[in-house]
C-alpha cells in the first residue's frame, strides 16, 4: 500500500481535472464556482499553470471560451457548477455546436448517490446538453475520469469541431484514482472522422473546375477551422484558377477582403455581386460551408444552372439542404491541397474574362451604397471609420446580433482568419461582449473590439466587470440606434410597420454605466466627432463602452426578401427613404 | 406559393416518402439510446419501429433496428446523422444495401367463447401462431413474421375478441454468409 501513495498518478478526481487541462496545453479557463465544483476550485487555488478567469454569469464563461477558441484555433474551456451553472451553459454550448467551435465544458454534479433524488442544484445535465453538444459524458467512477477528459479534448477538436461536456459528480472529484496521460485508446473506436478526400471525386471536381465558364468559390467557416494551411491553400487556389470568391459570415477573413477576386459576403445581406455570381454560375465550389438557409434563399431557385462541388468533413452536411453533384468528404485543407495538386498538374487557368466582365457590371450596382449625412452618424459610416482607424493594427472584432452585425460583416474588411468572432448559426445576442473578454485573454496586447447593438449588449453587460477585474482593455463599440434594429426592419418590411416591442425603451446611460463598472465611457452624436472619439477609444488602455449614437431608422441592405431567390435582391436604391416611408404609411408588407 | 411574412423560406416538399429499415451498431453505454431517439425527435424524423438489445456482450455492442420513413434525401440525412454520433460504429440500410429478412414477434390476447374461440384458433393455426396461454375464455397467441403478416393477424383477431397486443418491433438481418 505504501508504494501506492508514492505513485504520482494517484490523485483525486479534482486534481485529475487540473492535470488533464495542463496535459492538453490549456493555460486559461473561464468559470464560476459553486457547491458541486468546490474541490476543483480548491485544486485551481493551489497551482499556477492554469489561469482561471472569473466571469459574472456562466453564459459569459461559455462565450468567452468560444471567443478564445475562435481567435486561437485552440479549444476553449469553461468550468461551471451543477444545476443553474450547467443550465446557464446551454446557450453557449448550442452556439458552439452551430458554429463548430471546439469547447470543453466541465460541470459539477451532485454526488452519485443523490443523482435522481432531486437533490439541491441537481439537474439532468447530460440529458439537457445532449442535443447541444457534439458528445457528453457523466463520469461515475474516478478511474474513468482521465480517459473521458482526454477523449473530450479529442472529440472537441478533431473532425468537425464542436462543444463537449464532462459532468463530474462531487464524490468523484473527491475520490482518489489513477490518472494517465492522453493516449490513443482513450477514444471510442467508433469515432474516426475522415480527413482525406476520395481521389476519384477530386478528379471529377478538377475536371469541372478546369472547364468552368462561370465559376465561383463559396467558402465558409470550415476553412478557418481547418487551420492556417487551409487558408493558404484557398488563397493559392484562387490565384491559380483566377476564380471569383465569396464567403459566408463565418468564413470572413479566409480570403482577404482586399484581394482582387473578392466579391464580398453572400446570402441574405450579402453583396449583389456575390449573390448574382452564385445564382448565374455554372460551377460552384463550396468549401467548408453548409448551404444554410440564410445563404441559399429560396432553395428551389438556388443557383439553378450550376454543377456543385461540396467539400465538408461532416458527411451529414452533404445533400442536407441542397443536392450537390460532387461531394468530397474530408478536411478542407487536405482536400484543397489535393485539388490544387491535380489542377496544377493537369489543367490550366480557364479563360473566364467575359464572366469577370459580367461580375464588373454587378459590382457597378454598388449594392452597399448608403447616403452619408453631416448631421447624424450612419451606422455603415461608423463601421467604415472604425475599419480605417484600426487598419493595419493587430485587431480582433467580435459582434452581437442584429443590423450592426451585418453592417460589420459588410463594411469591415477582414484580411486574416481568426480575426472575426460572431454568432452565426444561433444568432445569439449577448455573444460579443464575453467573446471579446475571451479573445483579449488570449491576445492581451491586441486591440479587441465588440461591434455591439444597444439591445444585445445589455444581455451580457455584466461581463464588463470581468474585463475590469482582469484589466482586459476590450472596446465595446455600440451602434446605438435605440431600437432592436433588425427586429424593427422585419416588422417594417413584413408586419405592416407595427413596431411591436422593438423600441429600446429606458436605455441606460452607457457612459455612466461604464463608469459604474470602473471602465471608460465615451459618447458621440456628430459625424464630425467620430474619428477623434475612435482614436481616443483605441488609445485608452482600459475597457471602454463607446456609445455611438447612430441614425435610428437606418435599415440593412441589400437584402434577399423572404421567399426570394438570389437574383431578386432588394438593393439600397430600391429601399430608399421613400420606399421605407411608403411601408410606414401603407403598413404594407413588401413581400 | 404565397409566402407568409416570415424570416424563413417556407417551402413545400413533394418528394414521395419511402420506408427504410436501418441497423445501427453502437457502443452499449449509458445514454446511447437516448442519443439516437433524441436525434429522431429533435430533427423531426419518424420512428415506425425501434428495437434494441445487446448483441455482443464482451465487446459491449448493441444493435438498434429502426424502421423509419422519409424522402430519399431525409433517409440519407438520417443515416449520416446517426453515423456521425460518437458511439455509433456502423449504420446499414437494410432496405437499400442488400436483401434482408425482417421479423417481429407479437403476443396477442383474444377473449371469446363458442364459434369465435374456435375461429380464432383456426386462424392462429393458419398463421402458425402458437398458443402460449389459455383459459376457458381466452388465448394468448405468439406469432412471428414480418410486420405485414402480424398486422394482418391482428386485424383478423379484432372481431373475434382482441384484448391487447404486445409487439417487439422489427429485427432485421441480411441474407447470405456475410455479416454487417
Ligand atoms: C438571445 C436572442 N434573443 C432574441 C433574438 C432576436 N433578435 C435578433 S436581432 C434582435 C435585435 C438586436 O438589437 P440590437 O442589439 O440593438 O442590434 P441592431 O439590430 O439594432 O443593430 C433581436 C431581438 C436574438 N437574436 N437573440
Ligand atoms: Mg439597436
Amino acid at each position: 500500500m505504501s508504494d501506492k501513495s508514492h505513485n504520482p498518478n494517484q490523485m483525486t478526481g479534482a486534481a485529475m481535472i487540473v492535470r488533464a487541462l495542463i496535459d492538453h496545453g490549456v493555460t486559461d479557463i473561464f468559470g464560476y464556482p459553486g457547491g458541486a465544483v468546490l474541490p476543483i476550485y480548491d485544486e485551481i487555488f493551489q497551482q499556477s499553470e492554469v489561469q482561471h478567469i472569473l466571469v459574472r454569469h456562466e453564459q459569459g464563461a461559455g462565450h468567452a471560451a468560444e471567443g478564445y477558441a475562435r481567435s486561437t484555433g485552440k479549444p476553449g474551456v469553461a468550468l461551471v457548477t451543477s444545476g443553474p451553472g450547467a443550465t446557464n451553459m446551454v446557450t453557449p454550448l448550442t452556439d458552439a455546436l452551430m458554429d463548430s467551435i471546439p469547447l470543453v465544458c466541465i460541470s459539477g454534479q451532485v454526488p452519485t448517490h443523490l443523482i435522481g433524488n432531486d437533490a439541491f442544484q441537481e439537474c439532468d445535465t447530460v440529458g439537457i446538453t445532449r442535443p447541444c453538444t457534439k458528445h457528453n459524458w457523466l463520469v461515475r467512477d474516478v478511474n474513468d475520469l482521465a480517459k473521458v477528459l482526454h477523449e473530450a479534448f479529442y472529440v472537441a477538436t478533431s473532425g468537425r469541431p464542436g462543444p463537449v461536456l464532462v459532468d463530474v459528480p462531487k464524490d468523484v472529484q473527491f475520490a482518489t484514482g489513477t490518472y494517465h496521460p492522453p493516449r490513443k485508446s482513450d477514444v471510442h473506436r467508433s469515432y474516426a472522422p475522415r480527413v482525406k478526400g476520395d481521389a476519384a471525386q477530386i478528379r471529377k471536381a478538377v475536371a469541372l473546375l478546369a472547364n468552368a465558364k462561370r465559376p465561383v468559390i463559396y467558402s465558409g467557416g470550415g476553412v478557418i477551422n481547418s487551420g492556417p494551411e487551409a487558408t493558404r491553400l484557398l488563397r493559392e487556389l484562387v490565384e491559380v484558377t483566377g476564380f471569383p470568391i465569396t464567403s459566408t459570415l463565418m468564413g470572413l477573413g479566409a480570403y482577404p477582403a482586399s484581394g482582387k477576386n473578392w466579391l464580398g459576403m453572400l446570402g441574405m445581406h450579402g453583396t449583389y455581386e456575390a449573390n448574382m455570381t452564385m445564382h448565374d454560375c455554372d460551377v460552384m465550389l463550396c468549401v467548408g460551408a453548409r448551404f444554410d438557409d440564410r445563404i441559399t434563399g429560396r432553395v428551389d431557385a438556388f443557383s439553378p444552372g450550376s454543377k456543385k462541388i461540396h467539400i465538408d468533413i461532416d458527411p451529414s452536411s452533404i445533400n442536407k439542404n441542397i443536392r450537390v453533384d460532387v461531394p468530397i468528404i474530408g478536411d478542407c485543407g487536405n482536400v484543397l491541397g489535393d485539388i490544387l495538386q491535380v489542377f496544377k498538374a493537369e489543367a490550366k487557368k480557364p479563360d473566364i474574362k467575359s464572366w469577370w466582365q459580367q461580375i464588373a457590371q454587378w459590382r457597378a450596382r454598388n449594392s452597399l451604397y448608403y447616403k452619408k449625412s453631416s448631421d447624424v452618424i450612419l451606422p455603415q459610416h461608423a463601421i467604415q471609420s472604425l475599419f480605417e482607424a484600426t487598419r493595419g493594427r493587430d485587431t480582433y472584432i467580435t459582434t452581437e446580433v442584429g443590423q450592426h452585425q451585418m453592417w460589420a460583416a459588410q463594411f469591415y474588411g477582414f484580411e486574416e482568419p481568426h480575426r472575426w468572432m460572431t454568432s452565426g448559426g444561433l444568432g445569439t445576442m449577448g455573444y460579443g461582449l464575453p467573446a471579446a473578454v475571451g479573445v483579449q485573454v488570449a491576445h492581451p496586447d491586441s486591440l479587441v473590439i465588440d461591434i455591439a447593438g444597444d439591445a444585445s449588449v445589455q444581455m451580457t453587460m455584466q461581463e464588463m466587470s470581468t474585463a475590469v477585474q482582469y484589466e482586459l482593455p476590450i472596446k465595446i463599440f455600440i451602434l446605438n440606434n435605440q431600437y432592436m434594429g433588425m427586429v424593427r426592419q422585419w416588422q417594417q418590411l413584413l408586419h405592416g410597420n407595427r413596431l411591436s416591442h422593438s423600441y429600446s425603451e429606458a436605455l441606460p446611460d452607457f457612459v455612466k454605466l461604464a463608469e459604474a463598472y470602473g471602465a471608460v465611457g465615451l459618447q458621440v452624436h456628430k459625424p464630425g466627432d467620430l474619428d477623434g472619439a475612435i482614436q481616443e477609444m483605441i488609445s485608452v488602455k482600459r475597457p471602454v463602452l463607446f456609445d455611438c449614437r447612430v441614425a435610428a431608422l437606418e435599415n440593412c441592405f441589400p437584402m434577399i426578401p423572404s421567399g426570394k431567390a438570389h437574383n431578386e435582391m432588394l438593393l439600397p436604391e430600391q429601399a430608399n427613404d421613400e420606399a421605407t416611408a411608403k411601408a410606414f404609411a401603407g403598413g404594407k408588407a413588401l413581400v | 406559393m404565397n409566402q407568409p411574412a416570415s424570416a424563413y423560406f417556407i417551402e413545400e416538399r413533394h418528394d414521395p416518402n419511402e420506408t427504410h429499415t436501418l441497423a445501427v451498431l453502437v457502443q452499449n453505454e449509458p445514454g446511447v439510446l437516448a442519443r439516437v431517439i433524441g436525434l429522431f425527435s429533435g430533427r423531426g424524423y419518424n420512428i415506425e419501429s425501434l428495437t434494441v438489445s445487446e448483441t455482443e456482450a464482451q465487446k459491449h455492442l448493441s444493435r438498434i433496428t429502426i424502421v423509419t420513413t422519409g424522402t430519399p434525401m431525409v433517409i440519407a440525412q438520417i443515416k449520416n446523422q446517426l453515423d456521425r454520433m460518437i458511439p455509433v460504429y456502423q449504420v446499414v440500410d437494410m432496405t437499400q444495401t442488400r436483401r434482408s429478412i425482417e421479423r417481429e414477434l407479437a403476443m396477442v390476447k383474444v377473449r371469446g367463447q363458442g364459434e369465435h374461440r374456435v375461429e380464432a384458433l383456426r386462424l392462429a393455426d393458419a398463421f402458425r401462431a402458437r398458443v402460449i396461454d389459455a383459459t376457458t375464455e381466452s388465448f394468448v397467441f405468439e406469432i412471428t413474421g414480418n410486420t405485414d403478416k402480424i398486422n394482418q393477424f391482428i386485424d383478423l383477431m379484432r372481431p373475434l375478441g382482441l384484448v391487447e397486443v404486445s409487439r417487439t418491433g422489427v429485427a432485421a438481418i441480411g441474407r447470405g454468409p456475410e455479416g454487417m
